[in-house]
């Protein structure tokens, strides 16, 4: 049964089973490999994107339950908050590896347009679910604290 | 002056090695022996434990107590079993921070109600119905209680008088037994997916022990 999506503004229509993780949809039917697979059981953030805007683990998400909403890869995701996070976290030098930090981008992006000015705890709440095993939380939290005040600022 | 010459014994060459090989051969024919493997045995324990009891009473079996009020807390002791099961303690935490598995260990990740629902929704993992395939729970309902009404940590009694208390429960008696009998999330702990172990009994039988304790008066254990 074929499944129309809305990836990145575009309709795309499938025909992968409804059952099939979101992620693997995007991953293999759409090669929108940014998003990464890391461990399949929403423990560890890699498979992060955007649902209506909302951030979501893709590797627990049948494709089915998203028919009619809005999906937001990082190969798509744009914006002021987006800018912000690229330039802070290039500045930072924030990625290590880098497998993790698709997820880490989406789930900072979506922070910063909930809570624009966020505190040291609502990162750590915010990103707790996005693990990096290079350990770069440090790095993470001060470029969403560095993006959060070139938010703030003036042009 | 003679001169004395010592005999040794003559060994010779060949017949030292043949003694040292032979030597070999027989600590080698000893420690190669064929022996028996050690076998398990079963460790030194009493009587086995009996399996837990997954079936629930029904409120006709409770009718052979005479005293109402001792019949309504034998009730509700019944209903404890699912009350106090980690299927509803695990979302009743004492804490913010809800519990997982059987053997309740803090969720991973770190979610937490309050400030962190806003940031970390449930709804980033968790899905309208259980995900078997990452073995992921769900619910369209999926949340915690609210903090007045944590059970881990509380007594039976403690959790019966907190739920008889609106002022706690947020909910009359009516709607008690109503979200008791057939709220969806509640129900969800006799679906749990997975390899997670189910709530004694159903739903129904739940809410009939729940139904038959408010009609004897809602009575708490001490």
């Amino acid at each position: 049964m074929p499944i129309d999506l809305s990836v990145n503004g575009r309709t795309r229509r499938v025909d992968d089973d409804a059952e099939t993780p979101l992620l693997w949809v995007l991953r293999d039917t759409l090669g929108l490999r940014g998003t990464r697979y890391g461990c399949g059981i929403a423990q560890c953030g890699a498979c992060t994107v955007h649902v209506d805007g909302q951030p979501v683990r893709s590797c627990t998400l049948p494709v089915g339950v998203v028919e009619s909403a809005a999906i937001t890869t990082i190969e798509g995701v744009a914006g002021p908050e987006v800018e912000a996070v690229r330039a802070a976290w290039t500045a930072r030098d924030v990625p290590q590896c880098g497998f993790c930090q698709s997820g880490q981008v989406m789930s900072a992006v979506a922070l910063l347009r909930t809570i624009p000015i966020p505190s040291d705890a609502d990162i750590d709440l915010a990103m707790s679910g996005n693990l990096c095993r290079c350990a770069t939380y440090n790095r993470i939290r001060a470029a969403i604290h560095d993006a959060a005040r070139a938010g703030s600022t003036p042009a | 002056m003679s001169t004395r010459r010592r005999r040794r014994p003559r060994i010779g060459c060949l017949s030292l090695i043949a003694i040292v090989g032979a030597a070999l051969l027989l600590a080698l024919a000893v420690l190669l022996r064929p022996r028996s493997l050690p076998q398990p045995t079963a460790l030194a324990v009493g009587a086995p434990a009996a399996a837990p009891r997954t079936a629930l009473r029904s409120p006709a079996s409770f009718m052979a107590i005479a005293d109402p009020r001792a019949r309504s807390i034998a009730l509700f002791r019944e209903a404890g079993r699912v009350i106090q099961h980690p299927r509803c303690l695990n979302c009743h935490p004492r804490t913010d921070r809800p519990t997982q598995t059987d053997a309740m260990r803090p969720h991973m990740p770190w979610v937490s109600r309050g400030a962190g629902e806003a940031v970390l929704p449930c709804a980033t993992c968790h899905h309208d119905r259980n995900v078997e395939a990452a073995g992921v729970p769900g619910n369209p309902g999926w949340q915690l209680a609210p903090s007045e009404m944590a059970w881990q940590g509380q007594s039976l009694g403690d959790i019966c008088r907190q739920l008889i208390d609106p002022a706690r429960s947020h909910m009359t008696r009516a709607e008690l037994l109503d979200h008791m009998a057939t709220d969806d999330l509640v129900g969800w702990a006799w679906h749990p997916g997975g390899e997670r172990t189910p709530a004694p009994g159903t739903q129904a039988q739940f809410g009939a022990l729940i139904d038959a304790w408010l009609s004897t008066g809602a009575q708490c254990p001490a």
